[in-house]
């Protein structure tokens, strides 16, 4: 017992509290995954992963355009005159056309209703770095963020585990279908100060992991004045934005802001990925847009800890330029989207499971509280634990995302083949029809 | 309740307001003259050329050479294309097998294969700008400190200090014994520490050197392991450049090495940093390397790589490149030899010249942005540009000199020219100074490895 203490003082307290959240639940179920895996034809009892935001819908369109795209990489005999400056560029800028190129993207996804300025790009370790830049930049130790739950379980490590800012929860409730007002951050924030803590922002998933919902404008527009009432920041996380089922309809933040008179840019700030819309987590393409030149300058210097390779940059650069791609891309990418959405979406109505309309997103919040035992949050983890086990699914339970309500599951569906869909809305279909709830399967 | 009026320093934190990211530094002024000038041969031959940069840029035709022959190391080749799906959303933080594995085995190489590296204690940072910055937060409380050796890596001021709130705590080593790391300096620095009540969580040693490009004794290296043992606090190595040692000189002798003959060390306390950045020049991939021989240390190091993962279509590269045995023995090989004919050339024709500054439009960078403690010092880098180049530098440096030793001969002492805004004026006394530098550079036991050497400017 001295000995580890003695290890454990030789380390920080950063070191050795649990502040990198990996003792939530959320990541048991990965393990029962890891051990057994679904395949469609290898092992077809295995657990089928419900549980990873990925896009996996579109690569053969990516893969089509490297085919024809020589030039993009620096490893083909095309792009290879290319490598040296590209291996020795580690400007913190980074490429010109990489940024120029990601600013031009945004802009589409956006419909083209806003520009994006390549010179506010700033990259970042993925939105888990920028998410923890952002922070950085904008609150000391203690200082406070309104965060709307349910939120995205890893928010705990990314906004407060290195940087000891503090996370205020602005609870949403199935009575209203989950959806944010401006009275529930007006009340959070009232409290907040009455506990005597110093609240320095707000910070939104639009469109909303777990929920899939995107802010009506109405409330953003809302959201964006309040901000300014206050004096406090506002954090949009719009990484999902192009994953709407309608192409091009996200309304972001940056409309919204040129909407409100006497609103203060240097409060407004977006992060933003490549790892959702485009479905490429494993190149670490994380972005902080800021519209305050002295958070941009700040981030610039802290990207230094999490650049995005240029040999990815370089890639990028010419993916995300080639214009004709990129509008077919976010067009098939929303329809086959939309489709796998209403494809488990209908499924679930046939043997009247809830769940919250949604317009967006890579999941839709599932509604299972008639299955609980108890409205309590150990029901909802028991009855977890038998979807993981037993129906072999794994979703992710709604208390790892701070819901203030049991019995909500997060669903994911595009991370897998359309087998696989078919073969987990069946399991779900059997199981409410045969476990312990007590529905009916509709004629 | 009435808003707040803030200001723009109070909308934003203390550490976005503060200069603790280390730009003030004069090491950029000369970066900053560079970038308004470059030096090109043909369209800017009258601009700055870049010698504060170090880089490594003598083997780009051994990797390409080696693309062209592997096409299935990218996913964006015909060869490679049905591996992109799988790499693009690969994100676990353990990073891929192969690629752990390919760089322990590397490691291992560069040390000529005297010591083996475990793949699993492999930890993926965002370049070894973020190996400190992680090792800072993994070791230490905001206000701990760390005992580092002048003259150090400008960059140590922001990457083990900004967000973290470490301190970094001078170890003085002096030009009268080479910048020899003595234990008297340990022992001094340490206790200076304690009298001012700062808690000391580690050593950090950069070896080989940046910016004095030499290497550490054996008896060095095992006093320093000694020393952090006897005080419980933590080594960190910074081994980034330990393939550029030149074949001329004694073996490079890693920190890793040393324990393994020493059972009396507490394996908890050492950790080295790596990075592809200087040893393959490959700074733009942003491979940075935690390795850690504390299995905690690995642990929340691993969680941290979140925030910096190495890209997976890089990772996929690199693993390919570094499992083939025979093309990194070549590289090493011919990276060591290139390395050395280039610092034989420069070191030479230096010998018969002073140090130049910014009139020269040569950035080379202060000594005291190092945190030398003695003015007059500068480091030169050399290994960042063609052979033409060089030869340009060479002549301007030259050609500087000869008007220093002309204005000398005819009287006139030269006016201190400030070359920054700082106090730091460089000042040349009337003394033959070409005698003086040939006697430094033949006095130091340990001649400076290629990268960079530290030239005095004057005595």
């Amino acid at each position: 017992m001295a000995v580890e203490n003695r290890k454990q003082q030789l380390l920080s307290r950063i070191a050795t509290n649990d502040g990198h959240g990996e003792n939530s639940p959320y990541f048991h179920g990965w393990d029962a995954y890891e051990k057994n895996r679904f395949h469609p034809t290898q092992n077809r009892n295995g657990v089928i992963q419900m549980g990873l935001a990925e896009n996996q819908l579109c690569f053969d369109l990516i893969e089509k355009w490297i085919k024809e795209n020589p030039k993009a990489s620096i490893c083909t005999p095309e792009g290879v005159n290319e490598f040296k400056e590209i291996a020795i560029f580690q400007d913190y800028h980074g490429l010109k056309a990489f940024r120029e190129a990601v600013a031009k993207f945004m802009g589409k996804v956006r419909g083209n209703r806003v520009t994006f300025d390549p010179n506010r790009i700033v990259m970042s370790g993925g939105a888990t770095g920028a998410n923890e830049t952002i922070m950085f930049c904008l609150a000391d130790p203690g200082d406070a963020f309104l965060v709307p739950s349910p939120y995205y379980p890893a928010f705990d490590r990314d906004l407060g585990w290195r940087t000891r800012a503090q996370i205020v929860p602005v609870n949403c409730s199935s009575s209203n279908d989950f959806q944010l007002t401006r009275a529930a951050v007006e009340e959070a924030y009232e409290k907040a100060l009455e506990s005597n803590i110093n609240v320095k922002g707000l910070l939104l998933t639009n469109p909303s992991n777990p929920l899939g919902t995107t802010l009506e404008r109405e409330t953003l527009k809302a959201l964006v004045t309040f901000v300014n009432e206050k004096n406090i920041h506002l954090v949009c996380d719009e990484i999902y934005s192009a994953t709407t089922f309608t192409p091009s309809r996200f309304v972001s933040v940056a409309e919204v802001m040129q909407e409100v008179e006497h609103c203060n840019p240097d409060l407004i700030h977006i992060i933003y990925s490549l790892s959702k819309d485009l479905g490429l987590p494993g190149f670490r393409v994380g972005i902080v847009y800021s519209y305050n030149d002295a958070v941009v300058s700040c981030a610039r210097k802290m990207s230094s800890f999490g650049l995005v390779s240029s040999q990815s940059q370089h890639f990028l650069a010419a993916l995300l330029s080639d214009e004709e791609f990129i509008d077919n891309f976010l067009s098939e990418s929303s329809k086959r989207l939309a489709k796998r959405y209403r494809f488990l979406t209908e499924g679930l109505k046939k043997v009247r499971v809830s769940y919250v309309e949604s317009d967006a997103g890579l999941f839709f919040w599932m509604d299972l509280r008639r299955l609980l035992m108890e409205q309590t949050f150990d029901a909802e983890l028991e009855l977890w634990r038998v979807i993981v086990d037993d129906v072999k699914l794994n979703v992710s339970p709604g208390y790892s995302f701070h819901v203030s309500e049991p019995g909500w599951f997060r669903v994911c569906f595009a991370n897998m083949d359309d087998e696989t869909v078919k073969v987990a809305l069946n399991r779900i279909q059997a199981f409410v029809q045969t476990g312990n709830g007590t529905t009916e399967a509709s004629p | 309740m009435v808003a707040q009026f803030r200001d723009q320093d109070q909308l934003l934190s203390k550490m976005a307001t503060g200069n603790g990211h280390g730009e003030d530094s004069p090491y950029f002024d000369g970066w900053k003259a560079y970038d308004k000038d470059p030096y090109h041969p043909t369209e800017r031959p009258n601009g700055v050329i870049q010698m504060g940069l170090a880089e490594n840029q003598l083997c780009f035709d051994l990797i390409q050479e080696w693309l062209m022959k592997n096409p299935e190391a990218s996913i964006c080749t015909p060869d490679g294309v049905e591996n992109f799906k799988d790499i693009a959303l690969f994100q676990d933080y353990h990073g891929l097998p192969e690629f752990r594995e390919a760089i322990a085995k590397f490691m291992g190489k560069v040390r000529g294969g005297r010591v083996k590296f475990n793949p699993d204690r492999i930890v993926m940072s965002g370049g070894a700008t973020g190996a400190h910055e992680t090792m800072a937060f993994c070791l230490a409380e905001p206000g701990d400190a760390f005992l580092v050796p002048t003259p150090y890596y400008a960059g140590f001021d922001r990457d083990l200090r900004w967000r973290t709130r470490v301190q970094l705590a001078p170890v003085v080593c002096e030009s009268c014994n080479n910048f020899k790391i003595t234990k008297s300096a340990l022992e001094a620095a340490y206790e200076n520490a304690k009298e001012a009540n700062i808690r000391v969580k580690g050593l950090l040693i950069t070896n080989p050197s940046n910016p004095l490009g030499n290497i550490l004794d054996r008896e060095t290296l095992k006093g320093i392991v000694s020393f952090i043992n006897e005080k419980n606090i933590h080594l960190v190595c910074d081994e980034i450049y330990a393939a550029t040692v030149s074949t001329n000189q004694p073996n490079f002798i890693s920190f890793s090495e040393v324990i393994e003959e020493d059972i009396e060390c507490n394996r908890d306390l050492i950790h080295i940093v790596y990075s592809l950045s200087k040893d393959m020049g490959f700074p733009g991939f942003r491979v940075g390397i935690v390795y850690s021989y504390n299995d905690a240390v690995v642990n929340c190091a691993r969680k941290m790589s979140s925030f910096g993962l190495v890209s997976t279509q890089t990772q996929h590269l690199i693993a390919s490149m570094l499992s083939d045995d025979e093309f990194v023995d070549r590289f090493i090989a011919k990276s060591k030899e290139r390395l050395e004919t280039r610092h034989k050339v420069f070191t030479q024709e230096l010998a018969r010249v002073e140090i130049s500054c910014f009139e020269v439009k040569l950035n080379v960078s202060p000594g005291s942005s190092f945190h030398c403690l003695e003015p007059g010092w500068f480091r030169v880098c050399f290994a960042n540009m063609d052979d033409n180049t060089m030869e340009v530098a060479l002549s301007r440096i030259k050609a500087f000199m000869h008007q220093i030793k002309d204005q000398n001969r005819e009287g006139k002492v030269l006016a201190k020219k400030p070359c920054r805004q700082s106090s730091l004026k460089l000042s040349l006394s009337r003394r033959r100074v070409d005698d003086f530098l040939m006697s430094q550079i033949s006095m130091s036991p340990h001649s400076p490895t290629p990268q960079s050497p530290l030239v005095p400017a004057r005595n």
